[in-house]
């Protein structure tokens, strides 16, 4: 891939999770919030693989695994606190 | 009867095997687990040195005796070539459906009016164990224009982005009939 | 060389979708909207994504593919927690909505757990 390609890529992927950020600070109410921060995480899931192929480096892959673990678990236990109470 | 075993499952989780008295897997069912997870392992290290193989082999022994019993709850049909042939076709469709979905989202998404007739519906299900249940209500989340919001007993409760029935006998065959079909006989 | 290209089509894609269900979250009017737009977009987005790193380095394409089903296992569960959460804390629903069967869902919901 070359440089022009990585940096359109990259810059696709940051307005999405800009866009996400925003609806986090503009959201009504608390679903919202938890919502638009999920998916961030997700797509900074993809983030890090692409950015692992973009410097080589296969640590990378070990880091958006164990990411992508930390979201679901983050999202569920948001869920959990949303509906009953912690 | 199924009225009885769709009752209301979520209170409390006692879960006992699988319903319709199919056999509790045993030895085969085991061997099968070995061998997932395994195969896990060998993905996430992907190293063939003997090694890491020796101790891959003795962790998979150790979680497949720890989890052994979780897996024999979820019911997990054996597998025959009937089965395989139907799960390849649901994955094929479900592939299908997915592309569908998110070109439709996408659709709506750029569409400078959002055109968008959002509702909640019911539909109802005969599958009856839960790990079916899962799957379908997955493949509704992934599939055009609905989502799963709450499942109790053998009604699920979903929202559509554009509502085209409101009966639950009409949702129900324009939603979950995809599917239904499929994993009906995959777990039967 | 016709891997590379395949892989950068396939990444392209994903990040398209990715970015589509970033704006889907911005635009749709309330939370079940968005999670519908947040699952289904980002879903697929990163899926594709992640397989075309892979088809770019063939290496690591066992790997990316675990992430992936995992990714395509797990999204959909989390959001399912999210959107039965913010039905039951009481979010409502936006005003283009034709139809709403939550009532009649808790009440016989409400018969059978009794």
């Amino acid at each position: 891939m070359s440089e022009t390609v990585v940096l359109v890529f990259t810059g696709f992927i940051g307005l999405g999770i800009l866009l996400c950020l925003l609806r986090l600070f503009m959201g009504p109410t608390a679903s919202d919030r938890a919502v638009a921060a999920d998916t961030a995480c997700t797509v900074t899931t993809a983030l890090l693989v692409l950015m692992g192929f973009v410097f080589q480096r296969y640590v990378y892959l070990d880091v958006s695994l164990v990411y992508a673990v930390l979201t679901f678990i983050g999202a569920v236990a948001i869920a959990r606190f949303l509906e009953r109470g912690i | 009867m199924s009225e009885l075993e769709a009752g209301p499952q979520r209170p409390a989780r006692p879960m006992p095997g699988p319903p319709g008295g199919a056999p509790a897997g045993g030895v085969r069912s085991f061997i099968w687990l070995i061998v997932l997870l395994f195969a896990v392992w060998l993905i996430l290290t992907s190293s063939f040195h003997w090694q890491e193989l020796i101790v891959g082999a003795a962790l998979s022994l150790i979680m497949a005796i720890a989890l052994n019993r979780v897996y024999q709850q979820l019911g997990m049909p054996p597998l025959t070539p009937w089965r395989l042939l139907n799960m390849i076709a649901f994955a094929t469709i479900l592939a299908i459906e997915i592309i569908k979905a998110n070109l439709d989202v996408a659709w709506r998404v750029i569409h400078p009016k959002l055109p968008i007739r959002p509702g909640i519906v019911v539909i109802r299900t005969e599958l009856q164990q839960d790990i079916a249940k899962l799957i379908l209500a997955n493949s509704i989340t992934l599939t055009p224009g609905t989502f799963t919001l709450d499942i109790i007993g053998d009604e699920l409760l979903i929202h559509w982005i554009d509502v085209r029935a409101e009966d639950i006998e009409t949702a129900t065959k324009l939603i979950g009939g995809r599917f239904e079909k499929y994993l009906r006989r995959i777990f039967k | 060389m016709l891997l590379e290209v395949l892989g950068t089509v396939v990444t392209g894609i994903g990040v398209l979708f990715l970015f589509l269900g970033g704006l889907g979250v911005f635009r749709m009017p309330d939370v079940y909207n968005r999670l519908q737009a947040g699952t289904k977009c980002t879903t697929l987005g990163a899926c594709l994504t992640i397989i075309g790193v892979g088809i770019m380095e063939p290496a690591w394409f066992w790997k990316t593919l675990a992430i992936a089903l995992f990714i395509l296992l797990t999204n959909p569960i989390s959001n399912h927690a999210l959107g039965r959460a913010s039905r039951k804390s009481g979010v409502p629903l936006c005003d283009q909505s034709v139809v709403d069967r939550t009532d009649s869902f808790m009440e016989k919901s409400g018969e059978k757990e009794q």
